[in-house]
């Protein structure tokens, strides 16, 4: 009786041990595999975040750049979908954040301490840099991003369209919407700027004569060319000759390629697959002219490298950056060239890009010199928000402009005083 | 248990005593885990909310700056946060009644089925297996594309009906028309399975009784057994669907993109602390007003409707 009851006792005690065990089990496994320590040799590793770029091979392309860095082993998060600053932001203020990332240079990024000055690695090589990409990167004196590519965006249209609708190419944003009506057929949509309407913002702003801020940074879009661009825009949203709800957004080369548009707004990467598809029947025209005596206007876009200031290291993520992205002007080239079009914002590799000497790709190339602007880093992601929530209230959703204006001075006053107190 | 008096210590306290302590651990073991994670989980995040609503919190959540009330003030003055409790209470108003009487009708036909019910049971039930993010993905790029060979757009098309941007468009607002029919597709066969169920366990005596009465079969009969028997049913189904609504996320997110409408108060909250302005010091004002808000809402409730209290009480 007794030796049976022991051993009943044992038995629960060991079950109990066990449960115990198992219990504690997950607790002590949230502390492995988290794909940061261990498994290389070196021991060092790093995680580097990149939006998804759309052209066949990046992937490969950016994860066989990585392997080919010894100091340590690289880790690539390729974020998919249409919100990767949200993830990179909320990642940020994780354990879980990556050491080196990309982005556009943006003020709060810089006040918040959250990327690092490269002022150290990029010193030597400054001056092969195009000085737009330099500056655009610059505060008080230091540079916290290094370019990897430029990336114009402008207006793509089909030429045989246009010649068979005996248009020419649209010198003013009304000559736009009147082309737009005169393309339309059942079958074809005039125009296509995008299924949210907001990728023309800044080229909007900047052809109406405005600018996003002026040098005191103040408030500068809300002027009354850019609100009469924008009852434009309205009028052209209502009147059934854009494509709107398209199955691929306006970085996709597919409304244009597959015959949904005559003109679509999209960027210099699209380039190589449109012309393949369509051969020479593609020409490009920068956002014209939405004010009198306003120049046209072209955005400047791309992407930058940052290292998080707030990463575990912060020196290797530094070497890191300046091996691939300033040593290594083979991949730098490879990246720029083999996939999409961009432009090297290095000098040295821009006159060496013989695919962007001639023909439509120079044609691009010129209307990045010529009208092209660059980001302004105290534009900073509220203000970005704001603005294309104008969009939303003053074009697809029929509010005044002025009030729809008014609505954005608020949050980008806000924003600014926050900055610049 | 009825151990003597007389000796002070009998094995049966003894074992009662080590029994206690056996079940103590045994609590401890079992309960342990679930109420670190809930501490972790759950109350540390409230606490630390709360907290950060106080405070200039951008771009982190470990703030010094003190500001008070001001992100309480900012949230409820901005409109944005308001208009998303009136966008909830739109949505929960189209999508509860109809998901409910979707799922009803649903229920009593597969109910009345004599051959292949089994089949029919699951093919309703099935879209429930799909995510909101693929279902979403789905209505907005092939079913309501504002192409010309998008689904609807096709289908108008046969009747010479122009193509309709059915997201892109807010006026008229067809991208309410978007988001209630993936819900109710994705969700109206589950709550079939729920009243098929509660059909299946009304008495056949009550329909034979009802019938001597002289009910006709139909309406009537369905009027006065089948919807007072399925009252606890529709009660749960109308609450879980209330809920369901309240954490409608996906949808929205998925299938509206930089608008400034058809945003619920956790898609308005996500942008605001998540998303690009990651001001998680005005996103947590908003969780605690809302906070406050369910918490009313489940008192009110409580008092009128009575669901939650004991039986003894009602």
């Amino acid at each position: 009786m007794s030796a049976l009851s022991s051993s009943n006792w044992d038995r629960r005690s060991v079950l109990r041990a066990a449960a115990g065990l198992a219990a504690l089990g997950p607790l002590a496994a949230c502390g492995g595999n988290t794909g940061r320590e261990g498994g290389g040799s070196s021991g060092k590793s790093l995680v580097q975040y990149f939006h998804a770029y759309g052209e066949a091979g990046t992937q490969e392309a950016i994860k066989r750049y990585a392997k080919a860095y010894d100091e340590a082993r690289v880790t690539t998060q390729w974020i998919t979908g249409n919100n990767f600053e949200s993830k990179l932001f909320s990642s940020l203020l994780t354990d879980n954040a990556p050491d080196v990332f990309e982005f556009h240079p943006q003020l709060q990024l810089i006040k918040s301490g959250q990327v690092a000055p490269l002022d150290d690695i990029l010193g030597p090589v400054k001056d092969d840099f195009n000085p737009a990409d330099i500056k655009s990167h610059t505060v008080d004196g230091k540079v916290y991003g290094v370019r990897m590519i430029d990336d114009p965006q402008f207006f793509f249209y089909r030429k045989s369209l246009l010649e068979k609708a005996g248009i020419g190419v649209p010198q003013t944003l009304d000559e736009l919407a009147e082309a737009a009506d005169k393309l339309t057929t059942d079958k074809v949509k005039g125009l296509f700027l995008g299924n949210n309407m907001v990728s023309t913002n800044y080229a909007l702003v900047w052809a109406a004569g405005a600018d996003q801020l002026n040098d005191r940074n103040e408030i500068a879009y809300h002027t009354d060319d850019v609100a009469a661009a924008l009852k434009t825009y309205r009028r052209m949203f209502t009147s059934g000759h854009l494509l709107l709800d398209a199955p691929a957004d306006y970085w996709d080369p597919s409304a244009l390629v597959q015959g949904l548009t005559a003109i679509q707004w999209c960027g210099m990467w699209a380039m190589p697959v449109m012309q393949k598809a369509l051969g020479d029947d593609l020409g490009i025209f920068p956002f014209p002219s939405a004010a009198s005596g306003a120049k046209p206007a072209v955005y400047n876009g791309g992407w930058s490298m940052f290292v998080n200031a707030k990463g575990k290291n912060v020196d290797l993520a530094k070497e890191y950056v300046k091996w691939l992205w300033i040593d290594q002007k083979k991949y730098q080239e490879d990246w720029a060239l083999s996939y999409g079009f961009h432009i090297p914002p290095r000098k040295s590799l821009a006159a060496s890009a013989t695919k962007l000497k001639s023909g439509l790709p120079a044609e691009g190339v010129k209307l990045f010199t010529d009208y092209g602007r660059f980001d302004n880093i105290s534009w900073t992601q509220a203000m970005i928000t704001a603005l294309e929530e104008v969009i939303a209230n003053s074009v697809r959703k029929g509010m005044d402009p002025e009030k729809a204006l008014d609505a954005a001075d608020v949050k980008v006053n806000r924003e600014l005083k926050k900055l610049f107190g | 248990m009825s151990s003597t008096p007389s000796t002070p210590t009998t094995p049966s306290t003894s074992s009662t005593r080590k029994g206690v302590r056996g079940s103590t651990l045994s609590f401890w073991i079992f309960t342990g885990p679930f109420l670190v994670g809930l501490v972790v989980f759950v109350y540390i995040p409230i606490g630390w909310s709360a907290w950060l609503s106080f405070f200039e919190a951008r771009y982190t959540v470990t703030p010094d700056k003190f500001i008070g009330f001001d992100n309480y003030k900012l949230m409820l003055t901005n409109g944005d946060f308001t208009g998303s409790l009136v966008t909830f209470t739109v949505f929960a108003a189209i999508i509860v009644p109809v998901t409910w009487a979707l799922s009803l009708g649903l229920a009593l036909m597969v109910h009345r089925l004599r051959f292949m019910k089994a089949f029919f049971r699951s093919v309703f039930f099935l879209p429930t297996a799909c995510s909101f993010v693929a279902a979403s993905l789905i209505w907005k790029m092939s079913v309501f594309s504002g192409v010309r060979f998008g689904m609807m757009n096709t289908v108008l098309g046969w009747f010479g009906v122009e193509n309709i941007a059915w997201l892109a468009d807010p006026n008229p607002p067809w991208y309410w028309l978007v988001i209630v029919t993936v819900r109710l597709w994705l969700q109206a066969g589950f709550y079939m399975i729920l009243f098929l169920a509660a059909l299946q366990n009304i008495p056949p005596v009550l329909y034979e009784a009802a019938a001597i009465d002289g009910a006709r079969p139909g309406w009537q009969t369905f009027r006065h057994i089948t919807l007072p028997q399925l009252r606890a049913t529709s009660t749960a189904v109308i609450l879980l669907l209330l809920v369901a609504a309240y954490q409608a996320f996906d949808e929205f997110f998925n299938l509206l993109a930089k608008t400034t409408w058809g945003r619920p108060p956790l898609v308005e909250l996500y942008y605001t602390a998540l998303g690009d302005d990651q001001d998680y010091g005005a996103g947590s004002a908003g969780a605690v007003i809302l906070t406050l808000l369910i918490c009313m809402v489940t008192l009110l409730q409580g008092r009128f409707l009575g669901f939650g209290k004991g039986e003894d009480a009602r």
